[in-house]
């Protein structure tokens, strides 16, 4: 079977993010994805601590400390961009501002449910940051994650077992086999990559997929 | 005459009593009050409640107030980051305790203590174990959760630049909580780099009005002037 590589699904969630988007990238994975939309599409990434119009990461020796992203990396600021509090950034997703966030997730159920913040390691140390937010706010939440665990169990799930971060808020699942939407109907493949096929696909899944329409 | 400069970090925290619940500003490494957390830990209060996005990482910041013993609980968005070892630590041995808050949540709780609004509806969480025990109200077909506000006794907050009067800007991503908390305290205490004279802010870039703050210090000693 064809697995995209972490790079090659970033590329993929990329083609889905359109001109003129205000877009929120999850820490890890997510974040890769502004590497590979095609420079003549204006997006502005937002960051939660504060910032719209997220530049890339600043020279050496121009790093101000103040100037973070979400996953506490120096970034620059665009022309056009501006700073705000943490109560107004999370106005912003909340309240339906962001066209698109993009997350990562250790599951993903029938329903859209969405589990990324936890395991059922309570000796763990928990946190949630900002994860909970985005799942609520975001007009259109995009997951991209690996389709199974190392294991080759799968991550998506009739049910999630892991704790939830929001439930019903999935939109469209980009995994490094096929990308799955979640629809009133259920999980339904629009895309297999390579030559995989649905039943293979189905068989790494652990809830009933629909074909392609 | 206002004035709320005071004339050193130490002298600015030295009220500080065991027991206090104390919001510090910052997210990450941006927008911390470090020096005050140091006389902070210096002063030596036992038994804190630390309200903060993070919880400190290396020997740093809240790390060194964990460290050192000083924290009874924390109320915290993000606890554990790369380096968060003595947060670590002490949660696995049991002797501090944890309430973990979506950071939107964390934020306007206390946005809202600063307001004087009771209570607010928010979707974060609804149908998630962090809205366990909690009251929830459906609206409209969709889901919320109740959240309380979130007052402390004291604020130690961040800033670029300030003035006599308490009125504040802040440098880039550095403000994030530190508006919402210099508005939520009892007794709000900043660290700037710089203090200008009253009027030399530009009424327009104010960020947080200086009606908010009690305590004024600065990173390089200014001499006051009459």
């Amino acid at each position: 079977m064809l697995r995209l590589s972490p790079e090659q699904m970033a590329e993929r969630v990329a083609q889905d993010i359109p001109d003129g988007a205000y877009v929120n990238l999850g820490i890890g994975m997510p974040t890769k994805v502004s590497n590979y939309v095609s420079g003549d599409k204006q997006v502005i990434y937002h960051s939660e601590n504060g910032i719209l119009a997220v530049g890339p990461a600043p020279a050496p020796g121009e790093e101000n400390p103040n100037l973070i992203n979400a996953g506490k990396q120096y970034v620059t600021l665009l022309p056009g961009g501006c700073y705000f509090d943490n109560a107004e950034s999370f106005a912003i997703m909340r309240g339906g501002h962001l066209d698109i966030a993009v997350l990562g997730a250790f599951q993903v159920s029938a329903r859209g449910d969405l589990a990324n913040w936890a395991t059922n390691n309570d000796k763990y140390p928990p946190a949630v940051g900002g994860a909970m937010d985005l799942a609520v706010g975001a007009r259109k939440l995009f997951v991209v994650m690996r389709h199974t665990t190392r294991d080759e169990e799968p991550k998506i799930l009739e049910e999630c077992t892991y704790p939830l971060t929001g439930t019903g808020v999935v939109r469209r699942i980009f995994t490094d086999l096929a990308v799955i939407d979640v629809t009133p109907d259920g999980l339904r493949v629009v895309e297999l990559f390579g030559e995989n096929t649905f039943e293979e696909v189905q068989a790494l899944t652990g809830a009933r997929l629909l074909p392609p329409a | 005459m206002i004035d709320k400069r005071v004339a050193s970090f130490k002298e600015a925290v030295a009220d500080i009593p065991d027991g206090a619940s104390v919001m510090i500003g910052g997210f990450g490494s941006s927008g911390i009050p470090l020096k005050l957390i140091e006389s902070l830990r210096q002063h030596g209060a036992k038994g804190l409640t630390i309200i903060s996005n993070n919880a400190g990482v290396a020997e740093e910041g809240i790390a060194s107030l964990l460290r050192d013993g000083l924290v009874s609980k924390i109320v915290c968005s993000f606890p554990r980051s790369a380096g968060s070892k003595w947060f670590e630590k002490r949660f696995e041995e049991g002797s501090i305790e944890l309430e973990l808050v979506p950071q939107g949540t964390l934020s306007e709780r206390i946005r809202i203590a600063g307001a004087g609004i009771g209570g607010f509806l928010t979707p974060t969480g609804y149908g998630t174990r962090l809205a366990e025990g909690k009251e929830t109200k459906i609206i409209d077909g969709k889901g919320y959760v109740l959240e309380l506000p979130l007052p402390a006794d004291f604020a130690l907050v961040r800033a670029e630049c300030g003035d006599p009067w308490g009125n504040l800007i802040y440098n880039t991503a550095g403000r994030n909580f530190n508006p919402m908390m210099a508005s939520a305290a009892r007794v709000t205490i900043v660290e700037v780099n710089s203090i200008v004279e009253v009027g030399g802010l530009n009424p327009e870039h104010v960020v947080t009005p200086g009606i908010f703050v009690d305590r004024l210090v600065a990173e390089e000693v200014h001499h006051a002037q009459a």
